[in-house]
């Protein structure tokens, strides 16, 4: 076998996975959204490509009375954006002390910090649900906002941590003979180069709340406060193949926008995460 | 009196005995009116507002109560945890207080002169300027995350479950009951078992299978011959974009015994027959979970090691052409040590994460399906048991005590990794 017909032969081979994979990936995809445009809302009567399509579940979401979808939108968007907002401005705080002053404690800090992260967040949930109705919190998107905040600290700090570790401390100390003071350094020298990093955190505290529906089931008991997780979760949880259909419609009007916002940073992510990550 | 031999009677001693009797009297002793004032203020509020508060908490936490129907077990519990953190902190700042007044007294003794006001002050804020960054980050941390997790520890020496759950009944101290039932008492320890057994399973399985998948798609790519490269690359990243919670929750409908995809659309009409039992029979469910989190985790790595082998530079593997050496030595010799050495921390990170997997597990099937003899689901890993345990079954303690041996697994585990990568050793010995 000479070696040009070899190397088309390979690729052939390579271009035949990629195809295998692209069916594998999308494949689940479509048939989500082919099950969001049958009309009926039976798993069972319902088929991939539906004979009579129809945008029903979409307009049932917007605009039936029984349907909270705007609610849990809105309640998510509060939670998410607190979360991702606060969690930068505490994580950084906490990053920068931690990367650039001696103080006591800071070692055992650090060490705790990692120790924490490993405990699953299951553990403590029964002790979050008690704390929060003794200082009448719960039942409240406040009190899990709070929640999402504090959890988020020791693997954040962690990772701008590291990522803050890379920037030269010889740009401090030129600020701070120019006559800059503690806080001017930080706000106006480190703060804007960790902007990678920070614009990290943001998205997955902003994405975490998010899809998460454990948490919110614990806490939430009132449909009102529901997120848009938990809301979903709770179309099939009950009855799983008789709301697929409307579950999916609602599930590809947030899934859409989330995917294309992480197709257009992924490589912002990685580049973050391996900066933050392996050197932090 | 001599300017080069100070001899004053300032007594370091009477500043620290003073001190340790009421916070901010040594500071007084020293002439600093200011500190030592708005020290007395603090301990006398703190003596007000919390004695009564702490003295309760730590009859509570000692006791768990003595009148059922009265004394509510696990507030008073809860109030023992708050009440030890709070002494902890005050007995933090106390010692700092103690230890500033002598470390001051004995300047004053040597003849150092108090610096102006304004000058101390921001000698002070030169000091103080770590602890307020981290302080509201650390508030939050001791209450969301270092609490419950103190309460978690200790009411896995508790006997706290359905049964004599408060206010009704009384919750006892038992030791080391809890545990001890893990390991002797049959229902449990056979539960034990085979979950803890599935869960090593699961981890290392489901976690390579996306590790070996990324890296093969990552090398395919990187291929020189292959084009459209960022098209391929958009498709395969997919999976990662599309949120979890939706696409699992899609499979779980797609693998439906009955009116699922695969199924209805893909067994049946190919292999004839009924279908397989995706959701009924544990093997089954079992690879279909393997595979699930293979197509959700292998973008990640798929992305990052894209993102190394892009950066390796071609002069290795022009070398190694020199040598003649073949396509699986470069591969061998040069991407994977490369790939490994970038982003070994994070692989790591991988594996304990699925290690307590929650959501796949729990969102597919629930952990099941049921399984005769046991008191958790065919697919149900340790997380998603102790979930189970707290809030279906309210078997508190025992919960508490499975997700304690899982932290302890957990960081015994990253701890020694971690131990070895580059994050620690830039920290010094630590």
């Amino acid at each position: 076998m000479n070696r040009k017909l070899k190397s088309a032969l390979e690729l052939t081979g390579i271009y035949a996975i990629f195809g295998l994979m692209a069916v594998i990936i999308i494949y689940p995809l479509l048939w989500a959204f082919g099950m969001s445009l049958n009309p009926g809302t039976s798993l069972y009567s319902s088929s991939m490509i539906p004979e009579n399509w129809s945008l029903e579940h979409y307009k049932w979401l917007f605009t039936d009375p029984r349907s909270d979808y705007l609610l849990w939108y809105k309640n998510s968007m509060i939670v998410s954006g607190s979360a991702a907002l606060f969690s930068v401005v505490i994580t950084s705080l906490v990053a920068y002390t931690f990367s650039r002053y001696k103080f006591v404690g800071r070692k055992s800090g650090l060490y705790t910090f990692l120790i924490l992260q490993m405990f699953p967040v299951m553990m403590a949930m029964v002790a979050l649900y008690i704390f929060l109705h003794l200082i009448g919190l719960l039942n409240t998107l406040t009190g899990l906002i709070l929640i999402y905040i504090g959890g988020q600290i020791p693997f954040n700090a962690w990772l701008v941590k590291g990522y803050l570790d890379t920037i030269p401390r010889e740009l401090d100390e030129a600020a701070k003979i120019d006559g800059a003071g503690h806080l001017t350094i930080f706000l106006r020298v480190v703060l804007p180069l960790a902007k990678p990093i920070l614009a990290v955190v943001a998205l997955f505290n902003f994405m975490t709340p998010l899809f998460d529906f454990i948490l919110p089931s614990i806490i939430l008991n009132d449909p009102d406060t529901y997120t848009i997780a938990l809301g979903l979760y709770n179309f099939i949880n009950d009855q799983f193949s008789n709301n697929f259909t409307r579950f999916s419609a609602g599930a590809i009007l947030i899934a859409v926008p989330v995917a294309i916002i992480y197709l257009f940073l992924q490589r912002f992510l990685i580049t973050g995460l391996t900066a933050g990550g392996t050197k932090g | 009196m001599n300017e080069n031999k100070p001899v004053n009677k300032h007594n370091p001693n009477i500043a620290t005995i003073l001190s340790i009797l009421f916070a901010g009297l040594g500071q007084l002793y020293n002439k600093r009116y200011l500190k030592g004032t708005s020290f007395i203020i603090v301990e006398i509020a703190f003596i007000i507002t919390s004695l009564d508060f702490i003295n309760l908490g730590l009859w509570g936490i000692r006791t768990l109560g003595t009148i059922p129907g009265e004394d509510h077990s696990i507030y008073l519990l809860v109030y023992g945890i708050v009440s030890i953190l709070l002494l902890l902190i005050v007995g933090t700042l106390y010692v700092f207080n103690v230890k500033d007044a002598r470390k001051q007294a004995i300047k004053i003794k040597n003849g150092w002169k108090a610096p102006r006001f304004s000058e101390s002050i921001k000698e002070g804020y030169d000091k103080a300027f770590p602890y307020l960054m981290t302080g509201p980050g650390l508030a939050l941390l001791i209450f969301t995350v270092v609490f419950p997790l103190l309460f978690a520890i200790a009411l896995a020496f508790t006997n706290y479950n359905l049964y004599n759950s408060p206010p009704r009944n009384l919750v006892e101290w038992v030791g080391f009951e809890n545990f001890q039932k893990l390991f002797t008492v049959n229902l449990w320890k056979d539960t034990f078992l085979s979950v803890f057994s599935w869960t090593i399973v699961w981890t290392i399985v489901a976690t390579s299978f996306q590790i070996i998948l990324g890296l093969f798609l990552a090398v395919l790519v990187n291929d020189k011959r292959v084009k459209f490269k960022k098209t391929i690359r958009t498709i395969l990243i997919l999976p990662w974009a599309v949120p979890g919670f939706v696409s699992i929750l899609i499979f779980a409908a797609m693998f439906n015994d009955q009116f699922g995809a695969i199924n209805r659309d893909i067994i049946i009409p190919l292999f004839g027959g009924e279908g397989l039992p995706w959701l009924t029979d544990p093997f089954y469910t079992r690879i279909v979970l393997i595979l699930i989190q293979t197509w959700l985790g292998y973008p990640f790595i798929f992305a990052l090691f894209s993102g190394v082998l892009s950066s390796i530079s071609n002069e290795w593997y022009e070398a190694a052409d020199v040598d003649g050496a073949t396509r699986w030595q470069k591969f061998r010799h040069i991407t994977l040590p490369h790939i490994l050495f970038a982003t070994a921390p994070l692989l790591i990170i991988q594996y304990t994460t699925n290690f307590n997997n929650f959501n796949i597990i729990y969102l597919f099937n629930e952990g099941g399906p049921a399984i005769q003899g046991q008191n958790a689901g065919g697919t149900d890993i340790l997380i998603s048991w102790v979930y189970k345990l707290t809030f279906d079954m309210q078997e508190y303690s025992m919960a508490a005590a499975i997700s304690l041996i899982i932290g302890l697994i957990v960081s015994v585990f990253a701890i020694f990794q971690f131990r070895r990568t580059s994050s620690f050793k830039e920290e010094g010995n630590m």
